[in-house]
């Protein structure tokens, strides 16, 4: 089952309206809340990523049987250093890093904690892909 | 639609030959468990959380407390009754609080005490109960907060904290001292004046593995009326009464807003009335609220003081426990008492969410089920006015699919499966008198 939203940047108050769908649908589905809880955290953060650091984004979740896929295509500055953005610690950087440019990659341990699989493609002054992987059993 | 036809629930009951089916509760129900079929209202059980909005707009009181008898009191030799501090705060200043004790005695209790006299020692250990524990703790207080939890926000179920309200521990604090008097089991009841159906349903069906000793629960709208009734008619007074009246100014505000997140010490919320709760709730679990270490949450708007049962405006009876409140100290003298026993009894077991099981239990057919309600709701109006007898287009396209309504119930389908001549008037018009019943067209005619 397939949904997709779109996500505006600088817009705070819609951020987290993804998340709150997906929420609805996965309990009235019945999955297991504490799954529940991984997707909404980690698409949570994601979502708020493409609000804070991007100009407008794409989210398409995909609902299957075994998991949820979540793709996240934003149109934003891209991740210079993805490897230092997966690293602990960094979502509280300095506002000084995050001035670097670093910004859109923040939260992404939070993320990658919460997933059973998180892969990220960018591209440094084009945009930032996330495909978030969660299995509900 | 062929919805199991449930006028039954626990705490409340629709009352058949008094419902008009005018749809006005299936709106207002937090977790749509409520439809209209052959003209009547009618409960999904599993879903009913007995917060009792649909009482609050019921235009013509079709919906039913499902309180006990009083007589049941007289079934024991100690009639024990555990007033709520809002109860006395229906009546105005005026109504003498002693001519209230002496008319309970004389309609046949034993004795009286007050609901929150364990609200003193609760409140020390919820506060050594939020040192140690998952923050934020949700107070276990209101039982409609916690059926909410329940169904609607499984995931926090591990919040609300695991110890029992004041209600249970004082009516525990009875129990233990007619067993240290060696009276019988059989020979005391203890009893509840309820402010709402929620505490009926906690009581008859507590969670987290608890049983309650209490006996029966009266309704508190019913009885204020009784009471009130005999004071106004100056009924001779025969009987004497025991009095356990012993209560503090925190005891007399804790059922009131903020009454009782005032006492918890760290970063405390207090959050009453259904629609800020669902809200609130809903943040809680997107994990946006953050660094709060305990949550008042209150079903009704003005806790207590707006329950469903408490007959007075809701403003003025929190306006009356604080003036009550504003007259007595802030402890009292069973306070020690209370705390030598309460650590022992106040402890109850994690509390399991109840999932509501809107498609399938086997996830992939609860995935097609939702696809098809997806492409049904699209082809729905949605503007829900409900003449299909679901609170929303989307409940009735979840209704369709699970079997439990058909796709012509919608007005607008139907009138245009008139119009491309699949179905006839006379059709239309059998569906519409099944949903609303036949009777509501009769006078047309
Ligand atoms: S008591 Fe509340 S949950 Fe139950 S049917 Fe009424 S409105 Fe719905
Ligand atoms: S706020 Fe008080 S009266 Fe209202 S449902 Fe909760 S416990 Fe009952």
């Amino acid at each position: 089952m397939h949904f997709e939203y779109k996500v505006e940047g600088g817009d705070f108050t819609l951020a987290g309206y993804a998340s709150s769908q997906i929420k609805k649908t996965l309990k009235q589905l019945g999955v297991d809340p504490a799954v529940i809880k991984r997707v909404v955290v980690a698409l949570y953060e994601a979502e708020v990523n493409i609000v804070a650091h991007a100009y407008r984004g794409v989210i398409n979740a995909d609902i299957q049987p075994g998991g949820i896929t979540l793709i996240l295509v934003d149109e934003g500055p891209g991740i210079p250093d993805v490897e230092m953005a997966m690293k602990k610690g960094f979502s509280t950087a300095s506002p000084q890093v995050r001035e670097m440019g670093f910004g859109a990659g923040m939260g992404l341990p939070n993320i990658s904690e919460n997933a059973d699989s998180l892969s990220i493609e960018t591209e440094v002054g084009s945009g930032t892909t996330l495909t978030i992987v969660i299995n509900f059993k | 639609m062929n919805i199991k036809h449930s006028t039954y629930h626990r705490a409340l009951e629709i009352t058949e030959n008094i419902c008009i089916g005018c749809s006005h509760c299936i709106k207002v129900c937090p977790t749509e468990a409520l439809r209209v079929f052959g003209g009547k209202a009618g409960i999904h059980a599993d879903w009913c959380i007995d917060c009792g909005e649909c009482y609050r707009v019921c235009p013509t009181r079709a919906i039913r407390v499902m309180d006990d008898d009083f007589n049941k009191i007289f079934d024991y030799k100690h009639r024990v009754l555990l007033v709520p501090s809002v109860f006395f705060a229906q009546f105005s200043e005026s109504v003498p609080r002693e001519s209230i004790y002496n008319i309970i005695g004389e309609l046949g209790f034993t004795e009286v005490c007050a609901v929150e006299q364990s609200v003193d020692s609760l409140i020390d250990e919820i506060n050594e109960y939020v040192k140690i524990e998952e923050k934020p703790v949700i107070s276990s207080f209101c039982p409609a907060v916690i059926r909410l939890i329940q169904v609607r926000f499984p995931s926090l179920v591990d919040h609300i904290m695991k110890l029992l309200p004041p209600i249970e521990i004082t009516a525990q604090y009875y129990k233990k001292r007619f067993e240290r008097d060696g009276i019988s089991d059989n020979d005391y009841g203890i009893f509840y004046l309820t402010p709402c159906i929620g505490k009926i349903a906690a009581v008859k069906s507590p969670v987290g593995g608890y049983t309650s000793p209490i006996h029966g629960v009266l309704n508190m709208d019913y009885f204020y009326n009784k009471v009130y009734l005999a004071y106004k008619q100056r009924i001779p007074i025969t009987k004497t009464i025991i009095i356990n009246s012993e209560l503090s100014s925190k005891g007399v505000l804790f059922p009131t807003t903020g009454g009782e997140s005032s006492h918890i010490k760290g970063k405390t919320l207090a959050i009453d009335g259904m629609k800020n709760v669902i809200d609130f709730l809903e943040m809680l679990e997107n994990e946006e609220i953050k660094n709060v270490d305990f949550l008042e949450i209150r079903a009704c708007d003005e806790s207590c003081a707006g329950g469903i049962l408490s007959h007075r405006n809701r403003f003025l009876t929190a306006d009356s426990l604080r003036s009550i409140a504003s007259k007595i100290p802030d402890t009292h003298n069973l306070v020690d008492k209370y705390k030598n026993y309460c650590s022992a009894v106040v402890h109850m077991d994690k509390i399991e969410p109840r999932s509501m099981v809107k498609y399938d239990r086997d996830i992939e057919i609860a995935i097609k089920k939702m696809e098809n309600a997806r492409e049904l709701k699209l082809m729905f109006p949605g503007i829900d006015c409900g003449a299909c007898g679901a609170p929303s287009c989307e409940a009735l396209a979840e209704d369709v699919v699970r079997g439990q309504a058909d796709i012509n119930a919608c007005i607008f389908l139907r009138t245009i499966f008139e119009k491309r001549g699949e179905i006839t008037i006379k059709e239309a018009i059998k569906i519409m008198e099944e949903i609303w019943g036949k009777e509501r067209f009769d006078k047309n005619d």
